[in-house]
């Protein structure tokens, strides 16, 4: 059994469970990155920000955390938001010029929200090499099969 | 008052566990879902008969769900584009010829096409073939599809 007043770090599935503001049983504390001084930091100039190390999921969590009443959460969604804004121009950019180069520089300061939607940008520009090069209609292999090789399919049947 | 404190202990271990009980179903259904998507876009990107190191690793409940989606599919199907229907799952890249060049990439035995010949489909050799009969074999990883 938990002492009232204790401090205790659980995963924010639990802790969305436990938060209830009518009769508060846990309060949250906000991880540093959301809380005002690294804010201010990121009003300044959030495209050097390495937002991967910064905990990967910067957008998602920092959705979730909206949900613990905090007083701070409109300063909060409002840097999240800038953030997303200051930063989205430049990847959208990179992963339609980046094509069969290495991006792991680029992608590495990527949060996993921006590098999904990097990735998004590259199979469009992919897809449309291929289209161009006219292997748009060639029949392809099932996945399945690819990925299984023809070692442990040699006896299927059927 | 200790009676109120007593209560908010229990409250507070009843949403524990379940906060506990909801995760674990939601990493369950999380699973069972991903699986049943894999096992959905085999009928598409396969077939409609899957190898059996494939069926081997599914579920009862996962065969007979596949069995279901196979069928509705097929009544789908039956039921646009007129008196034959419909084969949705073929050409699902666009077709730029009828026949098409192919290259065998392991064994198979004889092959018959729509004229009434047989072809005789050994590894690595070549032919040139109706495009619609050779959907199915370059998906299952029997031909290649050469471009020219």
């Amino acid at each position: 059994s938990f002492m009232q007043g204790s401090k205790l770090e659980i995963p924010l599935w639990l802790a969305k469970g436990l938060h209830d503001s009518k009769r508060r049983i846990i309060s949250v504390e906000l991880p540093k990155i959301y809380k005002e001084a690294w804010r201010t930091v990121f009003s300044a100039d959030a495209s050097v920000v390495d937002l991967h190390k910064m905990g990967p999921y910067y957008y998602g969590f920092g959705s979730q955390l909206l949900n613990f009443d905090n007083l701070e959460n409109p300063e909060i969604a409002q840097t999240i938001l800038q953030t997303f804004i200051s930063r989205f121009r430049r990847i959208m950019d990179s992963s339609q010029n980046a094509y069969n180069e290495d991006t792991s520089v680029l992608v590495a300061r990527m949060d996993e929200l921006e590098r999904n939607l990097f990735r998004a940008g590259q199979k469009g520009l992919n897809d449309f090499q291929y289209w161009e090069k006219g292997q748009a209609s060639q029949i392809t292999a099932s996945s399945v099969v690819q990925n299984y090789g023809k070692r442990k399919f040699t006896d299927m049947d059927g | 008052s200790e009676a109120k404190s007593g209560r908010t202990d229990l409250i507070f271990l009843i949403r524990f566990r379940h906060c506990c009980l909801l995760r674990n179903q939601r990493c369950l259904l999380a699973y069972l879902y991903d699986r049943l998507l894999r096992i959905r876009a085999l009928r598409w990107e396969y077939g409609s008969v899957l190898p059996n190191a494939i069926q081997f690793h599914m579920s009862a409940e996962e065969v007979e769900w596949f069995n279901q989606y196979k069928k509705s599919l097929a009544t789908y199907m039956r039921s646009v584009g007129g008196e034959e229907g419909l084969d949705l799952t073929q050409d699902i890249k666009p077709p730029k010829s009828l026949y098409i060049e192919v290259r065998c990439l392991k064994d198979y035995g004889e092959f018959e096409i729509d004229d009434g010949t047989t072809i005789l489909l050994k590894k690595n050799s070549q032919h040139f073939l109706p495009r619609w009969k050779c959907e199915q074999l370059i998906r299952q990883g029997v031909l290649e599809h050469i471009l020219s």
